[in-house]
């Protein structure tokens, strides 16, 4: 599933808004969530999971092309937490999965 | 501070003018329609954003940390994500200011502990 899957998912199910609105509200959503992962905020939504950013120390890195070591700082990545009910939800569905196949 | 499903509704709220009750609903089918597709194996690309992808896991021996108890972690499907090279970016870029806004903040908690 894409964005625009997405979107037309969303659309599909929510005729009381135009298409476009839509469109802009999921686009909304996603800016504002990297906003604030890019300004150091948690993301905390239940049942589905959590956003965090996570360190990494800073490392002797080398050039590929000249072989080079080079220090690459430390730095922070974005590090996302499934939450139990999506945990579960996937999880169970490959458990049906495996049964079907095997019975 | 941690952003929270009602903040994403009053985004929509301030930024769209959804009404209240539209911006909430807005915001639970989203990460449903999300659930829902992962749920049925199929990955999530969000463009700009990152990817949700899914990975079959083999049983494994595990062992219950507390008492040291050998118990197998049976085989399972989890969720993956990988953000972007864009989001991955604004993070790195914002580095220097996170680990300033992290010492603060550390700081202010162990006051807060000690007084």
């Amino acid at each position: 599933m894409t964005k625009s899957d997405l979107i037309d998912a969303l659309a599909a199910q929510q005729p009381q808004l135009v298409f476009r609105d839509v469109e802009l509200a999921v686009k909304e959503l996603l800016e504002q969530m990297a906003d604030a992962l890019a300004t150091g905020d948690r993301i905390e939504v239940r049942g589905f999971g959590s956003f965090s950013l996570h360190h990494r120390p800073s490392r002797v890195g080398r050039n590929p092309k000249t072989g080079d070591a080079v220090n690459v700082p430390d730095k922070y990545v974005p590090h996302f937490k499934p939450g139990k009910e999506l945990r579960e939800r996937v999880d169970n569905a490959a458990r049906r999965e495996r049964e079907n196949n095997t019975g | 501070m941690a952003v929270t499903k009602a903040d994403l509704a009053d985004a929509l709220f301030n930024q769209l003018g959804l009404n209240k009750r539209e911006a909430k609903e807005f915001v639970e089918l989203f990460f449903e329609k999300i659930r829902h597709s992962l749920e049925n194996g199929q990955a999530v690309k969000l463009s700009g954003f990152g990817n949700f992808g899914l990975r079959e896991k083999r049983s494994r021996p595990g062992r219950n940390p507390k008492t040291g108890e050998e118990i197998p972690i049976s085989e399972r499907r989890v969720v993956t994500f990988r953000a972007s090279q864009k989001l991955k970016q604004r993070v790195e870029e914002n580095s220097t200011l996170l680990k300033q806004k992290y010492t603060q903040e550390e700081r202010v908690e162990a006051n807060v502990g000690s007084g």
